[in-house]
Order: structure tokens, then C-alpha cells, then sequence
């Protein structure tokens, strides 16, 4: 008799007892599924919100950018740089941005805030820029005027149609100053961008810093999320170190941080999911090995070795977190597909607070391999641990005494 | 020929409060295609005899030689493979695995053994028809009388041509035909395949069939007749 198939019909002596185990490992996956799946999605939203629609998934800058933050640490992009980044496959779209700060004043209030000039139309391929407006209109290729973020608009009192004065050290010291009629306020999903500034057309953006032709930065659309250090390798031979090249979790850190402090405060909740479960397997397997006491005493007494024995309760155990497992999946799959595809919106009290916040007020799922990967490596090794109780029962048992149990 | 040599064997329980001298100096010696039935009051040592004898138990002193093995001596799982080559056991009740049919339960110990598919299944078949069962073959234990699981029990001892047999109290769950039955099938095979059958018992009518019988009584033989 083969083990494993000894080992089958011996999980379904007790078939009532064998599928509540199983049911509750089932339970136990699809929480956790739903759960692993809800914070996923909840990162990749977080992640869009700041990465894809503003930092672009990777950024080009001149060698001291990122450090000094300068507007003299800039770059002029030639017919060849550009030629490079459209020979790799994975990246989308690309745009050129100046960006850096001014004092912006309306005469009687003056705030700090970035200035960041963009090319309207092909910034909108990336950024999405025209669909944060909240009010006015978007700018045009080679717009006068100046988009504000509603927080920053809200603190210098201004609206559509008011003229902006901007002041600001242009490239190599040179002064910079101007004027720009708001022509849109901007709300982004995000709080800090609602307070971050003000958007110009590039090429006045480079006017006014008197950096013609040149830009800060170049943000980088990419395909996937998962293309991006692939891309980022290629970049780095292709330009030779000449630029520097980041990536958002490099530009981003606090975004990373948050994701993994998140992370780890949901894994004490799926733990403790877990270790309830792991003690009804644990309870399942002990009354399995006790019931079965004599029986075992009875095969090692003909002649079965104790470690075929020990395989089989081994298989046991294994199927069982298999099954839960296997049939967890099985509901879970179709089940976050549904939601990835129906994102929940959330009810009125609470979707107050998260606008307030500058979150869309609605919870998306995800379907990221770890999100299922993660639960059959803990149903596994939960089975792998709780196995060794019918291991050691098994090596301790002492035949004669089995046998007048 | 000799099959086995007890000399001077003792067992103490020491694992509870107070210890118990179940064997106190046992000498046997059993040749081979003997029947013979070990009988004494309720306490006197004859599971404990037979449990060390079958090498489930070890002795506290002297030895027991089977096949020039001192069976004391050995390591667990060597132990555990001399039994499978050895003897052969059939116990009080529930002898068969549940999730077995009876075949599986007789083809197991050949399985063990690496037995091929076909000597198994023929061996299963020859003793299955010698207990009277042919027809139950697919049965699992829970489909079978008490009866009819010893009879399985019997062939599944017999199915690894073990040197003995040891069967502590076989009968002891079963009515007196079914007692009747299940004795004059071990009868039967101890003859037809000179199997040497060891069994203990309380039932006269079972004492009465054997060819030998050994009483004792504190751990010790008191009488040791051989009849016919
Ligand atoms: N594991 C043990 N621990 C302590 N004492 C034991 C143990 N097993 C048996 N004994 C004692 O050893 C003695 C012999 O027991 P044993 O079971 O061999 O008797 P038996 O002749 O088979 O009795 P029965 O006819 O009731 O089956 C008894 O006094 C019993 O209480
Ligand atoms: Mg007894």
C-alpha cells in the first residue's frame, strides 16, 4: 500500500471532523486573501497616486540634482539622449519638467511653493494633469498662464482669472521674475501635492528660470511596475553615467516605509488568524494520534517501521493544509476578482474623512502574486510545524503499551 | 528443530508506584509446528510472556533466542524488521487497519517484506480461501463479524511464512462457535504449513484443542503438559 494513499483514506476515517479542520483552513486563506489583497491594492493606489501621477516611475537628473536640489545641477536633453530612452522597449512615455521653487505672490499674500513646468500635452499622457482640475481650465501647448494646487490657491486667496507674481534665482544666479493669470486650481488624491504648487508650460518655465532647452528632470513612464529596475539597469548602461537615474522607491522612501510599516502591522493580524487555526489543526491531529494509539502499536508490532509510519501521519497532516490551501484558492480567486474589477466605495461618514485626507474614498483590491503566495507558504509551514507532533508521538511510542490501550 | 529458547526470563514493572514482578525465572523451549497454549488466572504474566517473546516488550532479565538472536539485544528498528521476517501476530481484537480491505490488511506485511505483486496476491488468495473467506476479500474490517476479523487476522499472520505465531487470547471476544471455527482453522494451517502456533487463553474448549499446554501462575510455569 502506497503511503500516500494510506494516507488519504486515513484523513477521512473521521470525514465530519477532517472537513471542519479543512473548512477552517479554507476560512483562514480566503480572509487572508481578501485581506493581503485589500492592502495591496491600497498600495498600488497609494503608489499611483504619488508616483504615477507625479514623481513618473523613474527620473533622470544631472549628477547633483537629487543632492543639491539647484537649479544650476541641470541638463540640456539632445536629439541623441532622446534617441536612447526611445530605443528601450519598456518605457511608455517620457517628459522633460523644470522644476524648482519660487516665491509666489499676489501682492498681498506671498507663499513658497514649487513652480514645475511641464509640456501640457505630453505631460498629460504621464501625469494625467488635466484630470485634477477642479476648477478653470488645463494649460495649452505654450500657455501664459499657471495652474495652483487648491491648498496653495486656498492660502494665497486667489482664483481663476487673478494675476501671480513669481520671483524666484534663475540658472547661474540670473533673476527671475514674472507674471502669470491663473487659468485652473488643481486637486490631486493627494495631500501633499494639494499643498506642493503651481504648474507652467515648460517652455516658459525655462524663460523664467533663463535655462533655455533645459530641464531638471525627465520622467519616465514605464509599462509595468515590475519593468522598472530592468529599465533603470538599461538606462544606466545606455547613458553611462552621465545622468543619474532613480527610481520612485528612491525618490520616495517615506512612501516605502509607510508600505512596509503597514505590511508588518497586518501580518500580528494574520498571524493571530492563523495560530487560531494552527491549534484546530494541532487539536485535530492529537485526537487523530490519540484515537488511533493502539492501531499504531498494532502495525509497528508486524512490522511497519515507525518512520513509514511516521511518513504517512506526516502526509496526513500535509493534506490537510493542502486542501484548505487548494480549495481557499478556489474561492478566493474568482472572489478578488470580482473586487479587483468592483472596487468597494466606501459609505458616507467614512468617505468624508478620506477626501478630507485626499484619498478617493473607495477601496481597491489587488491581485499581486504574494497576495496568494504568502498563504500557502504560511499554510505549509504551519502543517510542517504542527507535523511534528505525530512525529515525536510516533518515535515515543512504546508498542506493549500501545497495545493494552 | 528449535524454534525458540527462553531461559531464565524475568520482568519487573517499575514504571508505577509499586513495581510487580510479572516473570519471575521463565524456561521454555518451543520446536517447530508445535500448538500449544499458554493458560493461567487473570494476572499471571501470559501477555507479558508472549509480548517479550514477540519481541514488543523487553525482558528485565534473562533471554530469549530465536534463530540464535537474542531478540533482547536488539536495536528498535532492527528489531521491528525481525519481527516482520519472523513472526507472526494475532491479537485479542481489532487487528486489522480500518481503512484496509481485508486483502490489503493479508497483502500488507508481504508489501513490507517487498513481496512481488504476484506471489502476494496469490499467497492473499490460497489463505484467504483457508479461512474461509474468499468471498470478503474487498471487505473492510467494519463490514466483517469479530468472527471473521480474527480469521483475517490469522491469514495476515500466516502471510509472511513467519517461523511462529503468537496469539494472546485470539478467542477471547468471540462466541463459542465462532471460537470453534477460528481454532479449527489455526489447527488446520499448523498442519498443512507446520506453522508453530503459540496462544494464550481462558477457555477450556480452547485448552482442550491444544497439543501442549503450559499454566502459570506469579510469573511462573507450574505445569507444562504434552498430550496425544
Ligand atoms: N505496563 C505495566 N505496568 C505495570 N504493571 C503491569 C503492566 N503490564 C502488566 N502489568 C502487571 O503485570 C502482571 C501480569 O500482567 P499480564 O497482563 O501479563 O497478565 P495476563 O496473564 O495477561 O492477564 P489477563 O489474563 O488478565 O490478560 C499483572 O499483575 C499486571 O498488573
Ligand atoms: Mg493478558
Amino acid at each position: 500500500m502506497n503511503n500516500l494513499v494510506f494516507a488519504w483514506r486515513n484523513l477521512w476515517r473521521n470525514k465530519r471532523r477532517t472537513t471542519i479542520t479543512v473548512t477552517a483552513i479554507v476560512v483562514a486563506v480566503l480572509m487572508s486573501t481578501c485581506m493581503s489583497s485589500m492592502q495591496e491594492g491600497m498600495y498600488s493606489k497609494m503608489i499611483d497616486n504619488v508616483v504615477k501621477f507625479y514623481s513618473g516611475y523613474l527620473q533622470i537628473h544631472h549628477n547633483n540634482y537629487w543632492e543639491s536640489k539647484s537649479i544650476n545641477d541641470v541638463y540640456k536633453p539632445d536629439e541623441t539622449f532622446y534617441a536612447q530612452l526611445d530605443s528601450v522597449r519598456d518605457i511608455v512615455h517620457y517628459v522633460p519638467r523644470v522644476e524648482s521653487f519660487s516665491l509666489i505672490s499676489t501682492g498681498e499674500n506671498t507663499k513658497g511653493g514649487a513652480i514645475i513646468g511641464v509640456d501640457p500635452e505630453s505631460e498629460d499622457r504621464l501625469s494625467e494633469l488635466s484630470r485634477w482640475i477642479h476648477k478653470g481650465e488645463c494649460l495649452k501647448q505654450d500657455d501664459d498662464g499657471i495652474l495652483v494646487a487648491v491648498n496653495l490657491a486656498k492660502n494665497l486667496k486667489i482664483d481663476i482669472g487673478d494675476t501671480l507674481i513669481l520671483l524666484s534665482q534663475g540658472y547661474h544666479g540670473a533673476t527671475a521674475a514674472g507674471l502669470f493669470p491663473v487659468k485652473g486650481i488643481l486637486k490631486f488624491p493627494s495631500p501633499d501635492l494639494n499643498n506642493f504648487g503651481a504648474y507652467v508650460d515648460i517652455r516658459k518655465a525655462q524663460d523664467f528660470f533663463s535655462m533655455p532647452g533645459m530641464v531638471t528632470s525627465t520622467a519616465i513612464l514605464v509599462n509595468n511596475y515590475s519593468d522598472v529596475v530592468n529599465v533603470k539597469n538599461e538606462l544606466v548602461t545606455k547613458l553611462q553615467n552621465s545622468y543619474s537615474i532613480m527610481t520612485w522607491d528612491e525618490m520616495q522612501p517615506e512612501i516605502v516605509q509607510m508600505i512596509e510599516g503597514d505590511r508588518a502591522g497586518a501580518v500580528i493580524m494574520k498571524a493571530v488568524l492563523y495560530i487560531v487555526v494552527g491549534f484546530g489543526i494541532l487539536g485535530t491531529i492529537i485526537m487523530m494520534v490519540a484515537e488511533r494509539k493502539r492501531e499504531s502499536g498494532i502495525t509497528v508490532a508486524i512490522g511497519m517501521q515507525k518512520r513509514k509510519l511516521q511518513t504517512v501521519m506526516f502526509y496526513e497532516t500535509l493534506y490537510m493544509g493542502f486542501l484548505g490551501v487548494f480549495f481557499g484558492f478556489l474561492l478566493s480567486v474568482p472572489l478578488i476578482l470580482i473586487l479587483l474589477n468592483n472596487p468597494i466605495p466606501l459609505p458616507g461618514e467614512s468617505s468624508e474623512v478620506y477626501e478630507k485626507f485626499g484619498f478617493e474614498p473607495v477601496i481597491y483590491f489587488g491581485a499581486q502574486a504574494r497576495v496568494f503566495v504568502n498563504q500557502v507558504i504560511t499554510v505549509f509551514a504551519m502543517s510542517l510545524l504542527i507535523s511534528l507532533y505525530p512525529i515525536i508521538k510516533i518515535r515515543n511510542l512504546k508498542v506493549a503499551n500501545a497495545l493494552r490501550a | 528443530m528449535k524454534v525458540i529458547d527462553i531461559k531464565n526470563l524475568t520482568k519487573i514493572y517499575n514504571d508505577s508506584e509499586y513495581k510487580v514482578n510479572a516473570l519471575n525465572g521463565i524456561d521454555l523451549s518451543f520446536e517447530e509446528g508445535e500448538f500449544a497454549a499458554v493458560v493461567g488466572p487473570s494476572g499471571s504474566g501470559k501477555t507479558t510472556l508472549l509480548n517479550i517473546v514477540g519481541g514488543l516488550d523487553k525482558p528485565s532479565g534473562g533471554e530469549v533466542i530465536i534463530d540464535h538472536t537474542n531478540i533482547g539485544k536488539l536495536k528498535s528498528s532492527r528489531l521491528i524488521d525481525f519481527r516482520l521476517k519472523n513472526i507472526g501476530f494475532v491479537f485479542q481484537a481489532y487487528n486489522l487497519i480500518p481503512v484496509l480491505t481485508a486483502r490489503e490488511n493479508v497483502e500488507f506485511i508481504m508489501h513490507l517484506q517487498g513481496k512481488p505483486k504476484a506471489e502476494r496476491e496469490k499467497r492473499m488468495k490460497d489463505l484467504m480461501s483457508a479461512v474461509g473467506l474468499s468471498d470478503r476479500i474487498d471487505s473492510r474490517p467494519s463490514k466483517l463479524s469479530g468472527g471473521q476479523q480474527q480469521r483475517v487476522a490469522v491469514a495476515r499472520a500466516l502471510a509472511s511464512k513467519p517461523k511462529f505465531i503468537l496469539a494472546d487470547e485470539p478467542t477471547a471476544n468471540l462466541d463459542s462457535k465462532s471460537t470453534e471455527n477460528l481454532l479449527d482453522i489455526m489447527e488446520k494451517l499448523n498442519k498443512e504449513e507446520n506453522t508453530t502456533f503459540i496462544f494464550s487463553t481462558h477457555d477450556a474448549r480452547v485448552v482442550k484443542k491444544a497439543r501442549r499446554v503450559i499454566t502459570i501462575e506469579d510469573g511462573k510455569v507450574v505445569s507444562d503438559e504434552i498430550r496425544k
